[in-house]
């Protein structure tokens, strides 16, 4: 048994998960990337995307409209202003995310904007993804 | 002196007050626990932002380069009073004690002739500050009547509008008004100045030396510029929260005071219908013993 990685994904109002893990994909914003025991502290913001909690062959899969995670040695916190399991998640629940990220494309310009444009047609997949499997 | 049958009315009328205010306690009391699980569960987050943004920003609050919201603008001259109040009236002190708070900072910031704004989110504090500072209001206060439980949502509709005011220029220092939850009995009216932030150092991870070792993606600033908005959030969340917190408290108090006061009225009245009752068969008994000596005489 690998050694394990203490996960905690929280969200304004609860807890959602907090768990030892061997392994956690995380959608960070340069890039997706996979956090294990020791992994070099970091500090970075979440595009949207899923993030996979992997503990051998159980997987728990979450879907985050955006946030922050904080990876140090030992620890990852992830901070998530809407997450969902992926089990539990509806195209409407991520629909207003989608709406604000439309808005927030307006006035932007050059690099803020392909930011802008990344969450927006991030969120877009997720949802009609959603969308699909309902 | 009230007839017994006025006495009697009025005896009931103070009964049913009393159900009344101990239901509206009774009521009080549940949603007191469910705004505390509430709030307790929204500070595993709180907490968690403010260690990652203090090790972020302690390093870069003297950087010209970082966000207006962490720097501030520079100067001081235009404030906006955030007064976060209840719904509802009916809850003791509660609305009137941050209304207090605010006023004695209104008064003080306009003596130093500041320019103030307020902006009201709850009902109860639009309608007392408006008699005096109707024309420092804000376009558009913010109400959420209707609204059964605080989420998250409600936070970000509170703070995209101020980000949107201050993104605009208008306005140089944010303060948010609110009741910290301490106990049932006690609430304590709060002053939380939100823009520019306020972020204690946190000495700690200083000592750890973990913050020196952080890999930033992407670069410091641009975390930063992400993050501060999401903690105002959060912030404007947990003062909403404590807020609802507070008021329940404040109602159960002064519920369980009119429930023992409507006690106490209702004591004393029955204490002196019972006296006039007796007063009234004594004077009859002498009425009829007297009738009654006059015929046997």
């Amino acid at each position: 048994m690998a050694a394990t990685i203490k996960v905690e994904l929280v969200s304004p109002d609860r807890i959602l998960a907090s768990l030892e893990a061997e392994k956690v994909m995380l959608p960070g914003a340069g890039g997706d990337f996979t956090a294990m025991a020791g992994h070099v502290p970091i500090a970075t913001s979440l595009s949207p995307g899923a993030i996979r909690i992997v503990n051998g062959s159980d997987v728990q899969e979450y879907l985050v409209a955006g946030g922050f995670a904080e990876v140090s040695g030992t620890e990852i916190s992830i901070l998530a202003e809407f997450a969902s399991l992926r089990e539990e998640a509806t195209p409407e629940m991520f629909q207003s995310s989608l709406d604000a990220a439309e808005k927030s494309m307006d006035g932007l310009e050059k690099d803020e904007l392909a930011e802008a444009t990344r969450r927006f047609s991030n969120l877009k997949m997720m949802v009609e993804t959603l969308g699909r499997a309902a | 002196m009230p007839s017994l049958k006025d006495l009697k009315v009025r005896i009931n009328s103070v009964k049913s007050t009393r159900k009344i205010t101990k239901a509206m306690q009774m009521v009080a009391a549940a949603k007191l626990r469910r705004a505390q699980e509430a709030a307790e569960a929204s500070r595993p987050y709180a907490a968690r932002m403010t260690t990652v943004l203090s090790n972020i920003a302690t390093g870069n609050r003297d950087n010209p380069e970082a966000p207006r919201l962490l720097r501030g603008t520079g100067a001081d001259a235009r404030h906006l009073l955030v007064v976060c109040t209840a719904e509802r009236g009916l809850c003791g002190g509660f609305n009137s004690s941050i209304v207090r708070r605010a006023k004695a900072d209104i008064v003080r910031l306009s003596g130093e002739g500041k320019d103030v704004k307020i902006l009201c989110v709850g009902r109860k504090g639009r309608e007392q500050l408006k008699r005096d500072y109707e024309h420092l209001f804000v376009e558009g206060q913010i109400a959420f009547e209707g609204v059964k439980k605080i989420s998250y949502g409600e936070a970000d509709q509170v703070a995209t509008r101020i980000l949107g005011d201050f993104a605009k220029g208008e306005y140089d220092v944010i303060t948010l008004y609110y009741s910290e939850f301490e106990s049932v009995l006690t609430q304590k009216p709060t002053a939380l100045q939100v823009i520019p932030a306020t972020i204690d150092a946190v000495d700690e991870a200083v000592e750890k030396g973990s913050n020196a070792s952080y890999e930033y993606e992407p670069d410091e600033n641009a975390l930063l510029a992400e993050l501060l908005p999401k903690n105002i959030t959060v912030q404007i969340y947990r003062a909403l929260l404590e807020n609802a917190a507070s008021e329940q408290g404040a109602r159960m108090t002064a519920m369980d005071n009119a429930t023992r006061n409507a006690g106490e009225m209702v004591d004393k009245l029955t204490l002196q219908y019972n006296r006039s009752r007796q007063a009234a068969i004594t004077s009859e008994l002498i009425e009829i013993i007297s009738g009654a000596e006059a015929l046997n005489g």
